[in-house]
């Protein structure tokens, strides 16, 4: 690679105040749009997810009713998905991407600016009932699960109704930024930059793209159907008009299981460069992991009914989805293989992104794993909406997705800012985080093969210790996510040492040729990659 | 247990040990004991799993962490710079983890996983057949050639709930009127529901089956020891989900058919009621006993209902609701300018056996004997501050259900 800082001269300057963020086109601004958002919401996820667990403490109504509880958890499940980690993930490949490839800004930079304010729009739209229910209107947020499982969900009040707007504004806005990328990627490569030479944050949100492109109108259209069932006199999803509930359920998971690996891929992508980095030695197997993405977007689509094993599903059917589910380890098994293999024999040092990355490779593991059990039909009757279910989707979820923008933060936040975090707070941080979950969920396995069954506000006597173990442990990971808080508003405010252009000793990249933090405008004449 | 298991649940336990809370005497942490061939091969499978997975997991586990310990820059190591195997030895090496999580999973896993799917999808050779309804928040029973039929409900005191009074060991765990079901005999289970999907689990059967409205979906039991299972809803049914326990009584052949020759001079005893006319004052005390266990989940126990979603009984009370609610409730004559009053007695019937479709509120006519209605009717329409003074009967409850 051969490339510097190559500016035109005559920087463009934004605009100063709110129209620079209303208005701007800018991949980098948009970028931090999305990732402000995000991570704004995902304080908001976790702060829904302590009301859960105080409530939970003991086995006993003690602060939420049932009607609450059942918002709440709805709540905490969309706004995770879709309002946090999400917007993470698109923040990132916004910001990154175009640095990456050695382009001077996403394709469609108008397009990019429509997609971002959808999202406030759409949280919006999901959270305003909880408002009108205080003022006396309505009853209150969605309340079904965030599966909005018919014929619940056909009867529920209409907070259904807000969340079937938010998720078609949602749907929308990640169909455009999806269709940006794909277009970026395949256009706008600089000199010299093959598909096989991408590096594999950019392949894997290729792969992420595609793959929303392929489920989330099925997403759409289902609650759309869902909309039509409520208020327009279908009967898709009723019984008594010739529908079938269940047909909901294949529809949400033919979405719903691809939806894991949308979170999971780009964050897969970026642990690959963390890795590298801080074991200063190249990425091993990056063609191997772009097959081994190439495969688990395929077969993402292929296993949706493997979260229906206790619906009734005929023989073959469970057959197949039970082989094709476990087929899936072989081609994650290969990501965990290159993983350890790029730290194998590398130069290794621990600053907070890499903890970050090794933490998610431990915990995404157990998730992972867990994920084989769950693949067996009739175990599955056993482990199915029980708490062990809670624990392992949580460790694939928390463990894998979480982490890893918790690690791409630390990593690219001098990048950012042009200064460097708090190492010190970063692996308080770090520790907190790792012991204050594995406190909270992996009680959570225990209590689900014991019996306890998942959305329940109350429990019998013989959960209780458990329970108490694991609203502990998620009060010290709650409170642990204020240190990371405090440790970006500080970088944000140049409280640390200047950041160097490369920022890592072992970094490599185009993004880290630039001048720290970047130029507004980067690579307006193209680097040259051979 | 297995070494395994005790590895990791021992940890887990201690911690646990240290949180002073209420406890009751089952292992709050494992399967409860198999009962069932299904729950067998479950737990079977299940032990299997762990294994391997812990197996798994220690090995990559223990390369990572040699890597992270040997592998590090303050200890001077030098980085390789290798990418991707280069020898044809090394591609076969490379090759063999693959291909040993190939063999777990479809070879260790998969057969006895291929073996275990048909056994359960086998509901034939049953003598025995009972359905089972789930609906917000009860679980109906009916046994079809034997001609008893009731519903199971909650029975845990509200003052518990509220944590007014201690919790008993059953806490959320107990019912009125328990599924009792012989022993050794192979049971299929014909699961349904009225309203929403519900899910009929009891751990120690190792039986979840989604309850799904319009279809019936069958598994099966064969339980092989007297005792008391319990269980609970397991998927998300409305505010009330947490509070639809089941509970099965396993009984030996004989004990079973002295339980069934009972309820069936019951089921007739409550038929003979029918046709006699009763007092005002019977129909009342029995009212509010069915209106307690049916009706005030939604319609509350004060009888003023939830804003927005539960209509009030109480005539008078004003009822804030959307327009096309409000206007169709004022069409069967129960709402008049924003507030509550009492509908016609024949509406009030219909109602109460056939639900309001589109509506969550259910119909009782399979749920309720005309006792029951008639005496749910004339305790709303004579409590809670209203004073019709009607008396409705069991016979007219009868006759409405006829019109039908
Ligand atoms: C699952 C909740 C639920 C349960 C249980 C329930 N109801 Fe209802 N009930 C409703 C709802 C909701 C309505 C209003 C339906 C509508 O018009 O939208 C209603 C309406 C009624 C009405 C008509 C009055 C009106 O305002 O329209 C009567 C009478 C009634 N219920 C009686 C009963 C009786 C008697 C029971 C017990 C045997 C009972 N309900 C149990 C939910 C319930
Ligand atoms: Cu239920």
């Amino acid at each position: 690679m051969s490339t510097g800082v190559l500016h035109t001269g005559h920087e463009v300057h934004p605009p100063s105040g709110w129209r620079r963020w209303l208005f701007t086109t800018n991949h980098k601004d948009i970028g931090i749009l999305y990732l402000v958002f995000g991570f704004g919401m995902l304080l908001v996820g976790g702060s829904l997810a302590m009301l859960i667990r105080t409530e939970l403490m003991r086995p006993t109504m003690a602060i939420l009713s049932p009607e609450a509880y059942n918002q709440v958890i709805t709540l905490h499940g969309l706004i995770m998905v879709f309002a946090a980690v999400m917007p993470i993930t698109t923040g990132l490949a916004n910001y990154l991407i175009p640095m990456m490839i050695g382009a001077p800004d996403m394709a469609l930079p108008r397009l990019n600016n429509w997609g971002f304010w959808l999202l406030p729009a759409a949280a919006v739209t999901l959270v305003i009932p909880i408002v009108l229910k205080l003022i006396g209107i309505g009853n209150g947020a969605i309340d079904t699960g965030w599966t909005m499982y018919a014929p619940l969900s056909v009867q529920a009040g209409p907070g259904v109704d807000f969340a079937i707007f938010a998720i078609i504004m949602l749907g929308m806005s990640s169909l455009m930024s999806s269709i940006n990328i794909i277009v970026t990627i395949f256009n706008l490569r600089t000199q010299g930059m093959t598909m096989m030479k991408m590096p594999i944050f950019v392949w894997s949100w290729l792969i992420t793209a595609f793959l929303l492109i392929a489920v989330f109108p099925v997403f759409i259209g289902a609650v759309i159907m869902l909309f039509a069932d409520r208020h327009l006199g279908t009967n898709f999803f009723n019984p008594a008009g010739g529908g079938d509930p269940i047909l909901w359920q294949h529809l949400f998971w033919f979405f719903g299981h691809p939806e894991v690996y949308i979170l999971f891929l780009p964050t897969a992508g970026i642990l690959s460069h963390i890795l590298a980095t801080f074991s200063r030695k190249p990425m091993y197997g990056h063609r191997a992991q772009i097959y081994a993405y190439w495969a688990i977007g395929i077969m993402s689509v292929m296993v949706w009914a493997h979260h229906m094993f206790t619906s009734g599903l005929s023989v073959p059917v469970t057959l197949y989805f039970m082989y094709s589910t476990m087929a899936i380890s072989v081609p994650v098994a290969v990501l965990f293989f290159c993983w350890i293999a790029t730290m194998w024999r590398g130069s290794m040092t621990f600053e907070t992104p890499m903890l970050f990355a090794l933490g998610y490779i431990v915990l995404f593991g157990i998730g992972g794993l867990t994920g084989l059990a769950l693949a067996d039909a009739v175990a599955d009757q056993q482990y199915h909406n029980s708490y062990f279910l809670v624990a392992h989707f949580h460790y694939a979820l928390f463990g894998g997705p979480v982490m890893g923008i918790i690690a791409a933060a630390y990593y690219y936040l001098p990048k950012v800012t042009g200064y460097m975090y708090n190492e010190r707070l970063g692996k308080w941080h770090f520790w907190l985080t790792v012991i204050g979950f594995n406190i909270t969920f992996m009680p959570q396995f225990f209590l689900g093969i014991a019996g306890m069954p998942r959305r329940i506000p109350d429990y019998a006597l013989q959960f209780a210790s458990l329970n108490m173990m694991s609203s502990l442990g998620a009060f010290v990971l709650g409170s642990a996510q204020l240190l990371f808080v405090y440790n970006v508003i500080r970088t944000v405010r140049h409280a640390g040492a200047k950041a160097t252009d490369r920022v890592w000793e072992g970094a490599s990249g185009l993004e880290f040729t630039l001048s720290s933090p970047p130029p507004y405008h980067s690579f307006s004449v193209q680097p040259v990659v051979d | 247990m297995t070494p395994f298991k005790r590895l990791i649940a021992w940890p887990v336990v201690a911690a646990a040990g240290f949180f002073p809370v209420p406890v009751s005497a089952s292992y709050p942490w494992n399967f409860p004991a198999p009962v069932t061939p299904i729950a067998r091969e479950t737990l079977h499978v299940h032990d299997i799993f762990l294994e391997i997975i812990v197996t798994i997991f220690l090995l990559v586990l223990s390369v990572f962490l040699y890597s992270i310990f040997r592998h590090r820059k303050s200890r001077g190591y030098p980085a390789a710079k290798f990418t991707k195997p280069r020898t044809p030895l090394q591609w076969a090496l490379i090759s063999i983890p693959f291909l040993i999580l190939t063999f777990i999973d479809y070879v260790i896993l998969g057969v006895p996983a291929y073996h275990a799917v048909l056994a359960l999808a086998n509901t034939h050779n049953s003598r025995m057949v009972v359905r089972i309804t789930g609906s917000q928040w009860k679980w109906q029973y009916a046994y079809p050639g034997l001609g008893i039929k009731y519903i199971s409900r909650l029975s845990t005191p509200e003052d518990q709930i509220d944590n007014e009074d201690p919790k008993g060991p059953h806490f959320l765990r107990q019912v009125n009127h328990p599924l009792v079901l012989p022993v050794n005999e192979k049971i299929r289970l014909l699961v349904t529901s009225d309203d929403v999907l519900h899910s009929w689990w009891v751990p120690a059967f190792g039986v979840k089956q989604t309850a799904v409205p319009g279809f019936l979906r069958s598994t099966w039991v064969n339980i092989d020891k007297p005792g008391v299972y319990r269980g609970q809803c397991a998927s998300l049914c409305g505010i009330g989900h947490a509070f639809m326990p089941i509970v099965v009584v396993a009984k030996s052949q004989a004990g079973f058919q002295r339980w069934v020759a009972k309820e069936q001079t019951a089921e007739a005893e409550q038929v003979a009621e029918t046709s006699v006319t009763m007092t005002k004052a019977a129909l009342l005390a029995h009212g509010q006993k069915v209106f307690q266990n049916n009706c005030s989940v939604c319609h509350q126990a004060t009888g003023l209902g939830i804003p927005g979603t539960f209509p009030p009984i109480a005539a008078g009370h004003p009822f804030q609701a959307a327009p096309q609610m409000t206007q169709a409730i004022q069409k069967r004559g129960f709402y008049k300018n924003g507030v509550i009053v009492i509908g016609p007695v024949a509406n009030h019937i219909r109602i109460v056996l056939h639900g309001i479709p589109g509506t969550p509120m259910p119909a009782f006519a399979s749920q309720l004997s005309d006792v029951d209605i008639a005496a749910v009717i004339t305790y709303e329409r004579n409590s809670f501050g209203n004073h019709t003074g009607d008396v409705v009967q069991p016979e007219e409850v009868r006759n409405a259900r006829q019109e039908h």
